[in-house]
């Protein structure tokens, strides 16, 4: 067994892989839930009686087709996180890499079974779990194809050059604000997420059935008689449970979540707007300030950029999701694109506590030393 | 009304007659005088809630589930008309069909679902017939399947604390058919297909046999009711989900109510 740091271009691949994979199964699983067969399959883990694995083609027909579907790739990324998860035990240097592929094994058994749970239990609760649970992991996964590549393992750490330079114009670009910025800005939209899952998992269809305007106003009435009109007039696309007051208020929280977070990305996308361009370089006397830029500034600036596209592009598929009466294809690539900014933030939040290419400690140890303050973890 | 539970019978289950023992025989026969005479008594004091239910403003408009239905080509095929989820079904003058109408509260009446003739609902054409329809706590519900496709049948209680369960079958095409029953009362408990998300139906449970469902021309008939003041209450998913009330007395004649439900914020 040789464990090295050397970067293992294989291992890396398949980690990216792996992430591929898992947005794929983040897909399918948000068909499953914008077309509401979820229950299309009444037994777990068998499938209508047989081996999951030996469902005859000729029944998938309707949603069993979706649901089934979401069961087998799910098997699929269970294999290759079990895969993933031995293949850096037994080659990776870094500990706490090792162990990251081990909660990554247990984290998609638990997925697994919650998912079934869900099914056999009939608790929209462990939906709502099952759905964050499912974001969560396939962040763990893209940050551990990040953490594997050459990249990661090569580059400089900014923080320390930050701290051996004078420059305020880097402090300002690199330093704790910009750090704290980018944290939030990942914690709001993991909140986003839960209101999210919360929302899609009570089954009720469109709490709130236009936009910009809510039931016609600028804040919805919520009361008894409003509500009973509201559930009278509309035409649910599948036997919806009639709507509820709280659900219009979780839709309005979740409208203005969104305005929260466009506001928080487009802050942090102008702080570092300028930020390891080369067009930089002539204003910067001194060499280490200068590299401290482009090292964290240029992959920053354009996490920031790709971000703020995402929040845009999310926002709008929101309004789409609205417009379309939540089209099943619309509502699905709006968690989609939900994930990815999540992730995005997790990345940005990577960039910016990582420490030194030899600190062998995690990026979360070493968050906690620089900013001891929160105690969230990444 | 198809689907409105006889009212409660005093027949006593216990034989009539056994040969074996004379005494018996004898008792039997007092028995049954006297749960006849009880009957008959009933009857006198008893009479039927009839009326009709009409529908005022703009109903929901329908949903076409025509490209819906072609996800399971088995149910495609099975149509040649577009086919739509009929939240309102109104007829001519307005009448309003899928209404529940039921009394309130029926001082000492308990459910006879038990010896009840079952509810039936069929799976046909990949919808629910019935859509909207009532049984009696206790009283069984036969799901059929005459379709050439498979589906679950997945009953999403509410009053769960009541004890009603949840139920997620699946039943494939000529299947054997499902049978449930709910301990507890409940207004539109809701049945759904979700291999086809478009299918769903609603069953309100009651703990007295005093209800109905109106029909296509909106009129409903509550038989046997025993003579009384009660308050009837008109349920439609659309036009009144909560329900609209009305005070009513019965006589040995029966009863008349007219229900009129305005579409909630139409003028
Ligand atoms: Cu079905």
């Amino acid at each position: 067994m040789n464990r090295s740091s050397v970067n293992h271009i294989w291992l890396h691949r398949f980690a990216v892989f792996t992430a591929l994979a898992t947005l794929a199964l983040l897909a399918v699983g948000g068909v499953v839930t914008s077309k509401g067969v979820g229950m299309a399959v009444p037994d777990w883990p068998n499938t209508y009686g047989y081996n999951m694995f030996l469902f005859p083609p000729s029944k998938w027909v309707g949603g069993i087709f979706y649901e089934h579907t979401h069961r087998l790739v799910a098997s699929g990324v269970g294999l290759l996180t079990t895969i993933l998860a031995v293949w850096l035990w037994i080659v990776e240097s870094r500990r706490w890499l090792r162990w990251l592929g081990v909660i990554a094994f247990f984290a998609v058994v638990l997925q697994g079974v919650l998912g079934g749970l869900r099914v056999v239990l009939f608790k929209d609760e462990i939906g709502i779990f099952h759905a964050t649970l499912a974001q969560l992991f396939f962040a763990l996964v893209c940050a551990m194809a990040v953490f594997t590549s050459r990249r990661w393992t090569e580059r400089r750490a900014p923080s320390r050059l930050v701290s051996e330079n004078t420059n305020h114009r880097a402090e300002a670009v690199l330093g704790a604000p910009v750090r704290r910025l980018v944290l939030a800005t990942t914690v709001l939209i993991f909140l986003q997420l839960v209101l999210g899952a919360t929302m899609r998992h009570q089954h009720a269809g469109l709490a709130i059935s236009d936009f910009p305007l809510a039931h016609g106003k600028l804040w919805p009435a919520t009361d008894a008689a409003s509500v009973a009109r509201y559930n009278s007039n509309r035409a649910e696309v599948t036997g919806a449970n009639p709507i509820t007051s709280v659900q219009i208020v979780l839709q309005m929280a979740h409208r203005l979540m969104a305005l929260v977070i466009l506001v928080c990305v487009s802050v942090l996308a102008w702080r570092v707007r300028s930020s390891g361009a080369p067009s930089n370089a002539s204003a910067r006397s001194k060499n280490g300030s200068q590299r401290a830029e482009t090292v964290l500034g240029a992959p920053l600036r354009r996490l920031a950029f790709g971000w703020l596209a995402l929040i845009f592009t999310q926002i709008a598929l929101g309004a789409w999701t609205i417009w379309s009466n939540k089209a099943a294809d619309v509502a699905t690539a709006h968690v989609l694109v939900g994930a990815l900014s999540l992730v995005t933030g997790v990345l940005g939040c990577l960039i910016c506590f990582r420490r030194s290419p030899q600190d062998e400690r995690s990026p979360v140890a070493a968050f906690s030393e620089t900013a001891p303050v929160h105690g969230v973890s990444v | 009304m198809q689907y409105c539970p006889a009212g409660a019978g005093l027949i006593s289950s216990r034989p009539f007659f056994d040969p074996k023992n004379k005494k018996n025989m004898k008792l039997n026969q007092t028995l049954a005088l006297v749960a006849g005479f009880a009957a008959a008594l009933q009857l006198a004091t008893a009479g039927n809630i009839t009326g009709k239910v009409t529908l005022k403003g703009t109903p929901t408009p329908d949903r076409d589930i025509s490209d819906d239905m072609k996800t399971d080509s088995n149910c495609g095929k099975l149509h040649t008309e577009p086919v739509k989820i009929r939240y309102c079904i109104v007829g001519e003058g307005g009448a309003l069909a899928d209404t529940v109408v039921m009394l309130k509260s029926v001082p000492g009446a308990k459910s006879t679902g038990a010896s009840a003739a079952p509810l039936v609902m069929d799976q046909k054409g990949c919808e629910y017939v019935p859509y909207v329809a009532v049984a009696q706590t206790g009283q069984k519900i036969v799901v059929k399947n005459s379709d050439p496709t498979l589906h679950n049948v997945h009953p999403s209680p509410v009053n769960t604390t009541g004890g009603n369960k949840e139920d997620n079958k699946a039943q494939a095409s000529g299947a054997a058919d499902l049978t449930f029953e709910f301990p507890a009362a409940e207004n539109f408990l809701k049945f759904v297909c979700n291999v086809h998300p478009w299918m769903f139906a609603y069953i309100t449970v009651t703990d007295h046999p005093y209800v109905a469902v109106t029909g296509k021309d909106g009129t409903f008939t509550i038989k046997d009711v025993p003579a009384g003041k009660y308050t009837l209450v008109a349920m439609h998913r659309k036009a009144a989900a909560t329900g609209v009330e009305k005070e009513i007395e019965v006589t040995a004649a029966g009863a008349k109510a007219d229900f009129e439900l305005t579409m909630p914020g139409a003028k």
